[in-house]
C-alpha cells in the first residue's frame, strides 16, 4: 500500500515528506533511532441492563506520538492535534532527551509487512447500531430463559477499529487496521433467599460482527454465564494451603502469563530485576513444559499484523521442554541487549510509550488424556475458570483467582468451591507440571493485561494440566 | 485554558439536532514525567492533551460520546453519535439530568490547584528523582539495582455545562515523587517502593525521606519464608488498609447496590461492622486529590456519613442509581471522557481510631503484617475475600520475619466485624486508612 492510498494518507494528506521531516526535527539534537506513531481510534460500547440498553457510548481519538532515543534514554512526547506545526513541537520536546549529533542517516521507507492476520470486509465498528445492539438483546433474553434463579442480567458489546501508522528513522513505514470486538455476559442468580451468585462469560477476537452470529453467539455466552453462577449456587468454601492443582484447558492458561509471561519481558531483564534474569538455558519448569508467544495466529485477540513499533509479530518461544530459551523484546530493549527483535513493542496509544508485552501466549499440548489426569488426582483442586492474576516480577510470586473450581476426590471432581486465589513462584512453580493433557485451547478472547498503567488485549492458552504442588487460598481447614 | 462557549455551543447544537436534554465535558490535561534509573537520566516525557463528553436525552432514552478531536467538524460528529445512540437505546423512566435544585458548585479555594508546581525548572525535577533514588543507595550496601525515581506532574483543567443552566469549571494540579529500589541478598530479590503526591510541591516528602522509607520497606523484605497454613489475626498497614476501603466502596456504590450485586445491599441501617468502624466520603477537604466543587453531573461535592459507628448509613449515588433507589443524589456522579457517567468517591477514609499502630501490633502473639496485597480475589457480590500477600510475621507483638507466597482469605462481612482502626490516619491519595487489625484471617501457606 502506497502512503497516499493509507488511512492516514487519505485523510489528513499525510506525505513521506511530511514524514522525513518530523523525524529529522526529532533527531535535530542528536540521538540514534527516532518514530512516529499516528493512531485513529474509533470504539463503540453497548449495554443492557436489567432489559433495558440504558448506555451507550461512543467515540474518536486521535493523535501521534513522537519518540527519540538515545543511548538509554528514551524522549517522549505526543500531539492529539495532527496539525504539522503541533507534530513539529512534539518532536522538537522529545528530542530534548538527545545530546550531540545525530547518527542516523535516513534513507527513504521501506513498508514492514504484506500479510493480513485479521483481513475484514467490514469492521464491527462499521456495521448498523441496530445489529449490534441486537447482541446484547439476544444475550439478554437467552440468559433470563435459561433459569428462572437468574434475577440480574448485563450484557456489553464493545467494539473499536485502530488505524496505526508507524514510521520510524531506520526506515520502517508500516500500516495496519486492527478490528477488536467482545461481547460479555454477566449474570447474578438466587436460589431463594441465599446469596446472589455471579457468572461471567465472554469472548471474541479481531472478528467481523459474523464471528458472533455465526460462531460464538450471544446464546453461548449467555448460557455459559448461566451455568458458571448456578454452580456457584452451591458451592462450598475452598481448601487452604498446599495441594495438588488441576487446571482445565484454555483460559486458566493465564497461570503462564502470570507465572512466566511478564517475569521475560525484556525490560525487566536489561535492567536485572526479573526472577529470570540471567536464567537463559537454565531448566525453569517441568520437562513437559513448552510455552509460546505467538502474535501471528489469525483473528485471536492478541495478535498483530506488525507491533506498535512496526515490526512483524512473530511465533516465539519462550520456554522449550523446561528450559528457559528466550525473552519478549521491544527494540529499545534488543538494541540495549544486542538481540534481535520479537515484534513484542506494544502500546496502549500514542500517549504511551512502547515496551515489551506479551501477545497470545500458551503451552504446548502434551500426550496425557484429561480425563486420566483427573483420574490419577486423589484429592486436590480442579479449576476451569479464572479471574483475574497479578505478579511481582522481583521476587517472582504470582497470583490468579479461581472463579469456579472443584474438589478432586478420589480421581473424581465433585463438589464446587467458592472463589479462591492460588499463589506460587514463577522460577519454581512450573516445576511441578508432572501432566500435560493433549487438548490445548485457547482462550475464548477477554484478555486484558495491565502493565506500568498500560492497558493491552492478550490472549492465553493451555491444555489440561496438573500441578503436584500449589498454594490455595480459601478458608476450609 | 478552555473557554466555556465550547461546551455551551456543544450543547446548543444537540438540542438543536433533537436533544431534550444535554450536559458537555471539556477536559484538558498537560503531563509530565522524568524518570532517572541508576543515576541517569532514562526517560523523559512530557504532553498535553483534550477532550470533549457529551451526554444527551431524547425523551428517556440516553446516548453518550466522546471526542479528541475538538474542531467543528468533530463535535458535529460527537453530537450525531450520541444522538444515534439515543435513538437505538431503551426508555428508561429513571434516566435523566440532576433537577435544576440539586446543581451547584461549591465556593471557596479549594485548593486544587498550584503554580508552585509548573514553577519547578525540568533540570530541577530530573534532580530531585536522582536524589530519591540516591537515597534509597545510601541508605543500604543490600539495595545493588533499581527500577528508578520518577518525578510526575499534571495539571488540568475540566470545564462542565448541561442544558439546565450549569456551567461551572475548575483546575487541578498535582505532582508525585517515587522510588523503586531492589535489593538481593543471597538467592533473594526483592523490591518496594515509596512514594508521595500531593496537589502542591511544597506538600512532597522529600527525596532523601522517600528513598530512604523506600529502601527500609525493600529490604526488610529479603529472606521472605512461606508459613504453615493457619488462622491468626492479621494488619493491614495503612497502604494495604486503602484496598479495603476500595472494596468497600464497590460495595457502597449505587450500582451494585440497585443491582443486588453487594453484599451490603439492602442492609441500610443495619450493624454491617464493629462499633470502631466509622467511615465517610467528604468530597470538600480543601487540598485532597477527591476534592472537586462539584460531580461530573453539577451537583455539588459533599460529606456523606457511609458507615457510622458500624451501622450502614448512606450508599453513595448519582442521579440515576439515587432514582433507581428513591432516593437523593449524593454528588458522586464520575464520568471518565470515554466512558459513560458511573459513581466515583470523593475522598473516602475510615475514620482513626484510639489506639497507637505500634500498640495493636504490640497487642499480637502470633500473626501477620500485611504490606503488600496483590491479586483480584475480592467478590463484592458474597463478599469472599481472598488475596495473594506479603509482609512481616508478628512474634510476642514483634516482627519476627519476612514472609511472602501466602494468601489471606475471610470474607469482607466477617472483616468488618472483627475490626479495629489504629490512630494514624493520613491522607496519601484520594483513599485513606490508619492501621487496621482484623482478629482472625486464614493464612495459606505451606
Amino acid at each position: 500500500m502506497a502512503l497516499s492510498d493509507s488511512f492516514f494518507g487519505q485523510k489528513f494528506g499525510v506525505t513521506e515528506h511530511d514524514l522525513e521531516s518530523y523525524l529529522s526535527e526529532a533527531l535535530a539534537a542528536g540521538g540514534d533511532y527516532a518514530d512516529l506513531y499516528f493512531e485513529y481510534l474509533a470504539t463503540s460500547n453497548l449495554s443492557i441492563d436489567e432489559s433495558i440498553v440504558k448506555s451507550a457510548v461512543q467515540g474518536v481519538s486521535l493523535g501521534v506520538g513522537v519518540r527519540v532515543i538515545a543511548g538509554e534514554r528514551t524522549g517522549y512526547a505526543y500531539s492529539g492535534d495532527l496539525s504539522p506545526e503541533k507534530i513539529r513541537k512534539a518532536a522538537r520536546v522529545a528530542a530534548c532527551i538527545a545530546k550531540g549529533p545525530s547518527q542516523v542517516e535516513k534513507t527513504g521507507f521501506d513498508e514492514s509487512h504484506k500479510r493480513n492476520l485479521y483481513p475484514l470486509l467490514t469492521a464491527p465498528h462499521e456495521t448498523s447500531l441496530a445489529e449490534r445492539v441486537d447482541l446484547v438483546k439476544r444475550a439478554d433474553r437467552a440468559a433470563r430463559a435459561q433459569d428462572s434463579r437468574v434475577f440480574q442480567v448485563q450484557a456489553s458489546y464493545v467494539d473499536s477499529l485502530r488505524q496505526v501508522l508507524v514510521a520510524t528513522s531506520d526506515g520502517v513505514l508500516s500500516f495496519d487496521r486492527q478490528p477488536l470486538a467482545r461481547l460479555g455476559v454477566s449474570v447474578l442468580a438466587r436460589d431463594g433467599d441465599g446469596s446472589p451468585q455471579r457468572g461471567y462469560a465472554g469472548g471474541g477476537g479481531r472478528v467481523a460482527l459474523d464471528f458472533f452470529l455465526n460462531e460464538k453467539t450471544p446464546e453461548h455466552f449467555a448460557q455459559e454465564a448461566v451455568r458458571q453462577a448456578i454452580v456457584q449456587l452451591s458451592a462450598v468454601p475452598a481448601p487452604a494451603g498446599e495441594m495438588t492443582v488441576v487446571l482445565g484447558p484454555g483460559w486458566p492458561g493465564i497461570l503462564l502469563h502470570e507465572a512466566v509471561g511478564h517475569g521475560l519481558e525484556a525490560d525487566f531483564n536489561r535492567k536485572k530485576v526479573s526472577a529470570f534474569s540471567g536464567r537463559i538455558g537454565q531448566q525453569v519448569a517441568s520437562p513437559l513444559v513448552t510455552v509460546i508467544d505467538d502474535g501471528t495466529i489469525r483473528n485471536r485477540r492478541g495478535s498483530l499484523n506488525v507491533d506498535d513499533e512496526g515490526v512483524p509479530t512473530e511465533r516465539n518461544m519462550l520456554i522449550e521442554n523446561g528450559v528457559l530459551r528466550g525473552y519478549l523484546f521491544d527494540k529499545l530493549s534488543s538494541r540495549l541487549l544486542r538481540s534481535s527483535t520479537t515484534g513484542n513493542g506494544r502500546r496502549e496509544s500514542y500517549q504511551h510509550i512502547p515496551m515489551p508485552r506479551m501477545t497470545n501466549t500458551f503451552m504446548l499440548a502434551g500426550d496425557s488424556d484429561p480425563g486420566d489426569i483427573v483420574r490419577s488426582t486423589p484429592r486436590g483442586l480442579y479449576c476451569a475458570s479464572f479471574g483475574g492474576g497479578q505478579v511481582d516480577i522481583t521476587s517472582g510470586n504470582f497470583v490468579f483467582s479461581a472463579s469456579e473450581s472443584y474438589l478432586i476426590e478420589d480421581g473424581k471432581i465433585t463438589r464446587p468451591v467458592r472463589g479462591a486465589t492460588l499463589t506460587g513462584n514463577g522460577p519454581e512453580a512450573l516445576k511441578y507440571v508432572s501432566m500435560v493433557g493433549n487438548d490445548l485451547q485457547l482462550d475464548e478472547g477477554v484478555g486484558i493485561c495491565g502493565k506500568e498503567g498500560q492497558s493491552v488485549p492478550v490472549g492465553v492458552g493451555i491444555p489440561t494440566i496438573k500441578l503436584d504442588r500449589m498454594t490455595v487460598g480459601g478458608t476450609a481447614g | 485554558m478552555i473557554d466555556p462557549e465550547l461546551a455551551a455551543q456543544t450543547i446548543r447544537l444537540a438540542l438543536h439536532r433533537g436533544a431534550t436534554d444535554a450536559e458537555c465535558t471539556v477536559a484538558e490535561g498537560e503531563e509530565f514525567s522524568a524518570l532517572v534509573r541508576m543515576r541517569s537520566l532514562e526517560t523523559l516525557k512530557e504532553a498535553g492533551s483534550r477532550a470533549a463528553g457529551l451526554r444527551v436525552l431524547v425523551g428517556r432514552r440516553v446516548g453518550s460520546s466522546y471526542t479528541s478531536d475538538l474542531s467543528a467538524e468533530g463535535i458535529r460528529t460527537m453530537v450525531e453519535s450520541a444522538l444515534d445512540l439515543a435513538a437505538i437505546s431503551t426508555e428508561d423512566p429513571n434516566a435523566g439530568l440532576p433537577d435544576a435544585s440539586e446543581l451547584g458548585a461549591l465556593t471557596g479555594d479549594l485548593k486544587l490547584y498550584s503554580t508552585d508546581i509548573s514553577a519547578i525548572a525540568t533540570d530541577y525535577r530530573i534532580e530531585q528523582a536522582r536524589q530519591a533514588e540516591e537515597a534509597a543507595f545510601a541508605a543500604d550496601p543490600r539495595i545493588t539495582n533499581s527500577e528508578g525515581a520518577s518525578f510526575d506532574a499534571y495539571s488540568g483543567e475540566r470545564v462542565f455545562a448541561n442544558s439546565r443552566g450549569f456551567l461551572g469549571s475548575y483546575r487541578t494540579s498535582s505532582c508525585s515523587l517515587s522510588t523503586t529500589p531492589v535489593a538481593r541478598e543471597g538467592e533473594f530479590m526483592e523490591r518496594d517502593y515509596w512514594y508521595s503526591s500531593a496537589r502542591n510541591y511544597s506538600r512532597i516528602e522529600s527525596p532523601t525521606y522517600i528513598g530512604k522509607r523506600a529502601a527500609e520497606r525493600t529490604v526488610r523484605r529479603l529472606g521472605a519464608r512461606k508459613v504453615p497454613t493457619q488462622k491468626v489475626p492479621v494488619i493491614f498497614d495503612p497502604q494495604t488498609a486503602r484496598s479495603l476501603l476500595g472494596n468497600i466502596f464497590e460495595a457502597v456504590e449505587g450500582e451494585s447496590i440497585y443491582r443486588e450485586a453487594s453484599f451490603l445491599a439492602g442492609k441500610l441501617g443495619e450493624s454491617v461492622a464493629s462499633e470502631n468502624v466509622t467511615i465517610i466520603d467528604d468530597g470538600t477537604l480543601p487540598g485532597l486529590f477527591g476534592t472537586s466543587p462539584f460531580d461530573d453531573e453539577g451537583v455539588p461535592s459533599r460529606r456523606t456519613v457511609v458507615i457510622e459507628r458500624g451501622v450502614l448509613r448512606n450508599y453513595l449515588l448519582n442521579t440515576y442509581t439515587a432514582r433507581k433507589l428513591g432516593m437523593k443524589t449524593t454528588g458522586n456522579a464520575a464520568r471518565g471522557i470515554t466512558g459513560n457517567t458511573g459513581v466515583g468517591h470523593g475522598n473516602l477514609f475510615l475514620e482513626a481510631g484510639q489506639r497507637d499502630a505500634r500498640d495493636l501490633v504490640r497487642g499480637i502473639r502470633n500473626g501477620l503484617y500485611v504490606t503488600e496485597l496483590i491479586g483480584s480475589g475480592v467478590n463484592i457480590v458474597t463478599g469472599d475475600y481472598s488475596r495473594g500477600a506479603a509482609g512481616l510475621w508478628i512474634e510476642n507483638g514483634e516482627f519476627a520475619y519476612p514472609v511472602s507466597e501466602i494468601t489471606i482469605a475471610s470474607t469482607l462481612q466477617r472483616m468488618l466485624m472483627d475490626l479495629e482502626p489504629g490512630d494514624d490516619l493520613e491522607f496519601r491519595g484520594s483513599v485513606a486508612s490508619p492501621t487496621l487489625v482484623i482478629r482472625e484471617m486464614t493464612i495459606s501457606g505451606q
